[in-house]
């Protein structure tokens, strides 16, 4: 690999973008191309269902075996609450590898002494959400216990078709967010898609506990589809 | 970035690696999963980066072969020519690198030049 294509691999990597690293096996001939190039490449095609499915893989074309490097930005969570599960969140999340933002308008819970390595937005998630961009590839995880600041997160998850959207409180306290969220024009199966209570079954007690169990649902929810059925 | 992230080292730290040590002047290799069949530790794509002084980061195996993929690098980084390991199950009988889960890999190992 020359140091000039690892350079600009690892440019799109920062800058979260999706490039492919496409060496001919036989050869070691290589060159990397960037999702704006991806149409007019001659492998156009493989390319696209490789970047489709978000996996590396070999392909054979005319011949010749052609390893495809996929890099694609790292699937993005937003932790609606700059609490204390979020404190444990943020660590374990960058060790999985998924692009953590916190926010919370309440600013003595967003401050950066709390939250040293992990990006804190002090504002309402109306503010926060659109910059952020939610989409498909993105999981949401409202832990608050405000409805003013979960429950527009957690509505602006729904819509943008995020693969997670987890809510902390008791079954109790979710019947009510559940209520608010059918009265706001939310249908039963965007509603049945909220995890709720948040994370996996594995007795969680402590903040850390309970981050493990959020990120092991989000990871799930990422690589199992459908994660899990949905329950009563 | 934290001492905890250099630790870590997640895909994006380890290919970061390879082009600082690079531009430090030490020499690199770059071993890559490029196929697996049946049961593998690492998944396509998972790197190990490797040195001339046989310092590495990353993993392609979880343990099992980077001893060999580390051995193999050295001579990659030493002939300047890329090749590709393939790698099955532990032969228990013989002093060879494999993988006991039982399943197959192909590593693709090239010099950054």
């Amino acid at each position: 690999m020359k140091l000039s294509v690892l350079a600009a691999l690892n440019a799109e990597r920062a800058a979260r973008r999706t490039a492919v690293l496409v060496t001919e096996l036989a050869s070691g001939r290589q060159r990397l191309v960037k999702a704006a190039d991806f149409d007019a490449d001659p492998l156009a095609d493989a390319l696209a269902a490789q970047v489709a499915s978000r996996k590396s893989g070999v392909v054979a074309v005319g011949g010749n075996d052609y390893f495809l490097s996929v890099a694609v930005p790292p699937v993005k969570a937003v932790a609606i609450g700059a609490v204390h599960i979020s404190q444990a969140l943020a660590p374990m999340a960058r060790l999985a590898g998924i692009d953590l933002t916190i926010v919370d308008p309440r600013t003595a819970f967003a401050s950066k002494s709390r939250f040293p390595d992990v990006t804190v937005l002090a504002e309402w998630p109306d503010v926060a959400l659109p910059r952020i961009g939610l989409d498909g590839h993105s999981a949401l995880i409202a832990l608050t216990h405000d409805p003013k600041i979960d429950d527009p997160a957690i509505a602006a998850g729904l819509s943008a078709g995020c693969f997670y959207v987890g809510a902390l409180g008791s079954r109790k306290t979710h019947a009510r967010r559940v209520e608010r969220l059918a009265a706001a024009g939310f249908g039963e199966a965007d509603i049945a898609r909220i995890r709720a209570p948040v994370g996996l079954d594995i007795g969680a007690v402590s903040p850390a506990e309970i981050a493990v169990s959020i990120l092991a649902e989000i990871i799930a929810a990422q690589h199992k589809k459908p994660a899990r059925p949905v329950a009563a | 970035m934290g001492e905890t992230t250099q630790m870590a080292a997640s895909e994006d730290d380890i290919l970061s690696r390879a082009e600082a040590w690079t531009r430090e002047g030490r020499k690199v290799a770059v071993a890559t999963v490029i196929e697996t069949w049946g049961s593998a530790p690492r998944p396509v794509g998972s790197h190990l980066v490797i040195d001339d002084e046989g310092n590495f980061l990353g993993s392609v195996s979880g343990g099992c072969v980077e001893g060999a993929v580390v051995t193999d690098a050295l001579d990659v980084i030493a002939t300047g020519k890329p090749r590709t390991l393939s790698f099955g199950v532990a032969d228990e009988t013989a002093w060879n690198a494999g993988l006991s889960c039982g399943g197959q890999i192909r590593i693709y190992v090239e010099p950054v030049t």
